[in-house]
């Protein structure tokens, strides 16, 4: 019998019960909540009567809608405050551990699981929210879900599930110096697509996902949905260990133990076999930036806008010419000659202390150029922003002309305050570039923290190796 | 969530692959905690000439004359036709919501996203998967008719043009069963609450650092 894969391994694990028909009864370990996808699961458990199942596998914090200034005001958008009101009603009706704002441990969801240790090896963790995938860094069996789903696990704790395909990326080789977690999630989109992985949970491995820090490998599995994948996962590692321990949630002592010799068995076996099996050249990532309106749009900083009269799928070129249109953006254009007006440093993707301090390696010592209009860095959480103001990072954002906010999704989606008039042009972190995404008619530009302080100080894009 | 069963609707198509759960449904409407409502601001930012905000009188806004739902006999469509990989992004079931309270109970694309796929049929929203080439099929027929009307028969899991013309669809039996009957699935897992409780004493006596 071939062996299993990670995957395989962790699905089994949590199998409740499994219908002839292949349809799983799947348990669910951690159950993060949100302020935008829970109040509809919380009125239709109160309507139906129906208790929560585990009420210690949610761990609940307001993120989305979180203002990241002025917060001596509170929310003043009273459709927004509503929502996060019911949030902390809900929480304290049925008495959920929450980081309500003001709480140090506030921050973005999935920066926050990981940083308390409520995200733990061999898990599998759900939420209303599809960048779930950040958590299979961890080699936890992490994917977002619809809000009739949060319903179903706060009430049964369980999934109804089928089974995902396995599919492999591998990164080949080291990455060259200066190159990303970002430019390499963001080049493994544009060789399989924003439907790659459709089907799919993707274990990346290779070489380059091996050497990545914990942090970068949740920038990895954090867009595994934009490649169309609902988990992404990753061996767990003496990297994992070192990170997980000590954490609040994670286990102590004896059981600790325990759990780092359960875990060293998630890793996939050697003689698994694999769905699908794609293999990327560390050595053909440069820095990347997204040119259309899907994150499969991207290319290397060194290239060119591309042209759709190049391609020869009629639809396909439709499509670019679209996004091209949108985007106001003229086919071959070289992409220092691309100029931006907002740079927005933070997400789910982009805002943990790493990124700060890669961008902040940049911007030391240098000015935000004239012609942006506005520069901001939104850390993912109290803690992250906290750790950056003991290292002395805000002060050098500060000084270059960036913003220093507070904690929250900011930027990414506009839900809050924070987003683009229609026209503007963004060198963001964060994880989609749909149109609109960041604000109506607003037009975005997927990049790894550093590129985004680079384009910040030149008001253009520039490859971050040369500076 | 209401019984499935077998309908002849207007179609409307949206020629584009990749559409997004941001286009169906744009953030700021995310801030209501209802689940209705929504049908007015599907498609929004296409829908409109003028930006949107939650709590206004969406009527008094500026139709853009161009855009598929604002077309007789579109604006009445029950199934909407699209390309592939529709709905991908966000895991919002504000973009079902949207769609089943516009008055779409289904959607013909050649692929559709996984958490969108899955959303719509807790919702009672079919979501048909087609090949390229009979999606092809169904967009060129859409484009010579004024008023493109296909008929949805779940139980046979056929789609049928006025002449006759029918292709077959896959479906999951579960699902399937789910729809045409209209069940819960928290009602059907609760079946199982033995199954888990039984499960959980296992589970945690074996990896006590999950308890």
């Amino acid at each position: 019998m071939a062996g299993k894969t990670l995957y395989d391994k962790i699905w089994d694990l949590h199998q409740v019960r499994r219908d002839d028909d292949g349809t799983v009864l799947l348990y669910i370990d951690r159950h993060l909540v949100h302020e935008v996808t829970s109040p509809q699961a919380f009125e239709g458990l109160e309507i139906a009567q129906r208790p929560l199942w585990r009420k210690r596998s949610i761990l609940a914090v307001p993120d989305h809608n979180v203002p990241t200034t002025g917060l001596e005001y509170g929310i003043t958008d009273p459709v927004a405050r509503l929502q996060v009101d019911t949030l902390n009603q809900n929480c304290d009706k049925y008495e959920l551990t929450e980081f309500k704002m003001g709480d140090v441990r506030q921050g973005i969801v999935h920066v926050i699981g990981p940083e308390q240790g409520a995200t733990l090896p061999g898990m599998t963790v759900v939420c209303g929210d599809s960048h779930t995938s950040t958590h299979g860094a961890f080699a936890a069996l992490a994917f977002g879900i619809g809000t009739s789903e949060v319903e179903h696990v706060m009430a049964t704790q369980c999934l109804i599930q089928k089974k995902s395909k396995n599919m492999r990326v591998t990164v080949a080789g080291p990455v060259a110096e200066g190159i990303t977690a970002k430019d390499i999630v963001l080049h493994i989109i544009g060789v399989i697509g924003t439907a790659g992985g459709t089907g799919c949970t993707i274990e990346f491995a290779g070489e380059a996902i091996n050497n990545l820090s914990m942090e970068g490998r949740m920038t990895v599995c954090n867009m595994t949905i934009e490649a169309g994948a609902r988990a992404g996962l990753i061996a767990c590692d003496q990297t994992t260990l070192d990170y997980v321990k000590g954490r609040p949630f994670a286990p102590r002592g004896e059981i600790w133990d325990r759990a780092v010799d359960f875990w060293s068995d998630l890793h996939t076996d050697a003689d698994a076999v694999f769905d699908r099996e794609v293999v990327i050249d560390a050595d053909d990532i440069a820095p990347q930036v997204t040119w259309g309106t899907s994150p499969e749009m991207v290319c290397s900083v060194t290239g060119r806008v591309p042209d759709p009269a190049l391609e020869s799928d009629p639809i396909k070129a439709g499509g670019m010419q679209n996004a091209l249109d949108y985007m106001g953006l003229a086919a071959n254009t070289a992409f220092d000659q691309v100029r931006l007006d907002k740079i927005f440093i933070g997400s789910c993707t982009n805002s943990r202390i790493e990124d700060l301090r890669a961008a902040a390696a940049v911007v030391r010592g240098r000015k935000v150029a004239d012609t942006i209009k506005q520069a901001m860095v939104v850390p993912g959480s109290g803690l992250v922003k906290q750790q950056a103001e003991d290292e002395g990072l805000d002060q050098v954002f500060i000084d270059a002309g960036f913003e220093w906010r507070e904690p929250g999704c900011s930027m990414c989606l506009g839900m809050n305050a924070d987003r683009l008039e229609p026209g503007e042009r963004c060198a963001s972190t964060s994880n989609r570039n749909f149109e609109g995404r960041q604000g109506q008619g607003g037009r975005t530009h997927l990049v790894s923290p550093a590129m985004a302080a680079a384009a910040a100080i030149a008001g253009h894009f520039v490859d971050v190796r040369n500076i | 969530m209401d019984k499935f069963v077998k309908f002849t609707g207007i179609v409307a198509a949206i020629d584009r692959p990749n559409i997004d759960t941001d286009a169906i449904i744009p953030k700021q409407y995310l801030k209501s905690i209802k689940r209705t409502g929504f049908g007015v601001n599907l498609f929004d930012d296409w829908r409109y000439l003028d930006p949107g905000e939650p709590g206004q009188d969406h009527s008094k806004r500026r139709l853009n004359p161009k855009f598929v739902l604002n077309r007789e006999p579109c604006s009445r469509a029950q199934i909407l036709l699209a390309r592939e990989n529709f709905a991908c992004g966000s895991s919002r079931e504000h973009a079902v919501w949207a769609l089943l309270d516009f008055g779409i109970r289904v959607v013909i694309a050649p692929s559709f996203a996984d958490i969108f796929y899955n959303n719509a049929f807790k919702n009672g929203l079919l979501p048909i998967a087609l090949g390229n080439a009979p999606v092809e099929q169904l967009f060129a027929e859409y484009k010579k008719s004024e008023d493109y009307r296909l008929s949805i028969d779940l139980e046979q899991q056929v789609v049928s043009n006025a002449h006759g013309v029918e292709i077959p669809f896959e479906i999951d039996e579960s699902r399937k069963y789910c729809l045409m009957h209209g069940l819960d699935d928290i009602g059907l897992t609760m079946q199982h609450a033995d199954e888990i409780r039984a499960f959980e004493q296992a589970y945690y006596e074996r990896m006590p650092w999950l308890q």
